[in-house]
């Protein structure tokens, strides 16, 4: 059976081209980068044309990027770094409750050293209203991140408006832009940002690489210490495949975007107009201001791992925020913050596309989808609504 | 991450649907925080004629309401009594450990379906 990939979000397939380009790095040229001789100074020479393959993808110079392990980590050393150096000026952060768990939970690690954390509330839409980022800060403040885009409900955050209030305020801005970069364009002195993470397999390039943006001049506390890699900001002798695939994967979506962001719109908008026709199926995230490969939706009265199991063994794989399909048995955190109820987000489902998605895979799923919605009512108790006897009638959903 | 018999159980569920004139209905577990199970029971001479299910949940909590009819059916009221978390779980090849508390609730749906069946009947 045909394999049908919309889980491009959880991770991307290493681009062909990628992987030949990082190929002679693990064999041939296998130096480390602070050796001496040639094959140290070959290694040294990748890194740093990935390096500038990275900031042109982003607009940014090439001394300004760091690079990581994953994104995880670029968030990590991002909000620690700037909160631990600023330390002296003031200690409250203010992150939104849009954030993936590498900011929450740094967020919660800073609460337990001391700081004051501002979670910012969000729309339905999951968007970030500027005006409450400017109400939330105190003198206190040092540090703001603002997620790019939300991998679960595909919602661009406005970041150039709030980057324009931190750049007043004198606030040093970070965001996490793992979905985003390389997905859509984005250009780090338009957005007026300080910090930026990105991570490569979220555009075709491998898994275990990621980096950290750091506008020139900033200060920040290293997570690793050790040696002078990456000018002594992140030390461990430095992933060299990975960083050149990194570095390839970014030349390549600057070169492709255009291409790609239109067909992932196109597809998009297909699989949108396609699923809105299914009855009680609801779009989460912004209807417009959302990343160009990413549909997600609600499904009422059926819970999304029971989805995503029926939908694999028809060879369509996707992603749900739903309680039991989570490892820590819990709804979605956005979709909750976003109001929607906790019944109605036990129906979450996540299509993601990718370069390599046809129309007629989009067909394929919008034939499969609808069979799989409709068994699944079939055995629920709810299928004719929410209300049922002995349940005191809690479970109403708000439209 | 599930047993083939999960699998089985899940993809081609038995006893789905409802009893009109069921004589006990039990109903356990809340769509706020995981799963439901409603369960419905036909009964003839102290014993579990027909039974069939209704349920809002992952692939564990279907599979877990399929297994428990066919343990139930044909049981005796006392004999169904006896069907316990873990029988059914044992019955299904295993569950993932965190699923054995928030998805294993047939047993209990039962129960309440026994109960209805009794306070019917006084």
């Amino acid at each position: 059976m045909r394999k049908r990939y919309f889980d491009h979000v959880a991770t991307n397939p290493l681009d062909s081209r990628v992987f030949e380009a990082m190929m002679p790095y693990f064999t041939e040229d296998f130096g480390n980068p602070l050796s001496l001789y040639g094959l140290g100074t070959k290694a040294k020479e990748a890194i740093e044309n990935a390096r500038l393959q990275v900031a042109l993808l982003i607009n940014s110079k090439s001394s300004e990027i760091i690079f990581t392990s994953s994104g995880a980590e670029a968030n990590n050393f991002a909000f620690r770094g700037i909160a631990l150096a600023r330390q002296n000026e003031g200690k409250h952060v203010i992150v939104s409750k849009m954030e993936h768990h590498s900011i929450l939970n740094s967020a919660r690690f800073l609460e337990k050293m001391g700081f004051a954390v501002t979670f910012l509330p969000v729309d339905k839409y999951g968007t970030v209203d500027p005006d409450t980022v400017k109400k939330s800060i105190t003198k206190e403040t040092t540090l703001i991140s603002i997620i790019h885009a939300s991998s679960e409900v595909g919602t661009i955050e406005p970041i150039k408006e709030i980057g324009r209030i931190a750049k007043e305020k004198g606030i040093v801005f970070h965001t996490d832009a793992v979905a985003a970069a390389g997905n859509i364009p984005v250009d780090v002195k338009e957005l007026g940002v300080d910090l930026l993470s990105m991570a490569a397999h979220q555009f075709y390039g491998p898994k275990g690489a990621g980096a950290l943006y750091v506008r020139e001049g900033m200060r920040i506390v290293p997570l690793i210490y050790g040696g002078i890699q990456e000018s002594g900001r992140r030390a461990g002798t430095e992933n060299v495949p990975a960083i050149v695939g990194m570095g390839k994967a970014a030349e390549l979506a600057k070169d492709e975007m255009a291409d790609r962001v239109g067909q992932a719109k196109k597809l998009r908008d297909k699989l949108i107009n396609g699923v809105s026709g299914i009855e009680n199926v609801y779009l989460t995230g912004h209807p417009e201001n959302r990343l160009p490969a990413h549909a997600s939706f609600t499904v009422e009265f059926i819970e999304g791992e029971a989805m995503l199991l029926l939908l694999a063994a028809k060879g369509i794989y996707a992603a749900s925020g739903s309680a039991c399909s989570s490892k820590a048995l819990k709804a979605s955190p956005v979709l909750l913050s976003m109001g929607v109820p906790s019944n109605l987000a036990q129906g979450s489902i996540v299509f993601t596309l990718g370069k390599d998605n046809t129309e007629e895979d989009i067909d394929y799923l919008l034939s499969e989808f609808p069979q799989v919605i409709k068994r699944l009512r079939e055995m629920s108790p709810y299928a004719k609504g929410w209300g049922m006897k002995g349940e005191g009638g809690e479970c109403t959903v708000q439209k | 991450m599930y047993s083939a018999k999960v699998m089985d159980h899940f993809t081609n569920p038995r006893n789905v649907g409802e009893i009109p004139d069921a004589d006990g209905v039990g109903t356990e577990g809340n769509p706020t925080c995981g799963d439901v199970m409603q369960i419905f029971i036909k009964v003839k001479d102290d014993r579990i004629v027909d039974i069939k299910f209704k349920t809002f949940g992952c692939g564990a909590a279907i599979a877990v309401s399929s297994m428990i009819t066919e343990m139930a059916k044909g049981k005796t009221i006392d004999e169904a009594l006896t069907i316990s978390k873990e029988s059914v779980a044992n019955e299904l090849e295993g569950l993932p450990p965190q699923k054995m508390h928030c998805s294993n609730l047939g047993a209990d749906a039962l129960k309440k379906a026994i109960e209805d069946y009794r306070s019917r009947n006084k």
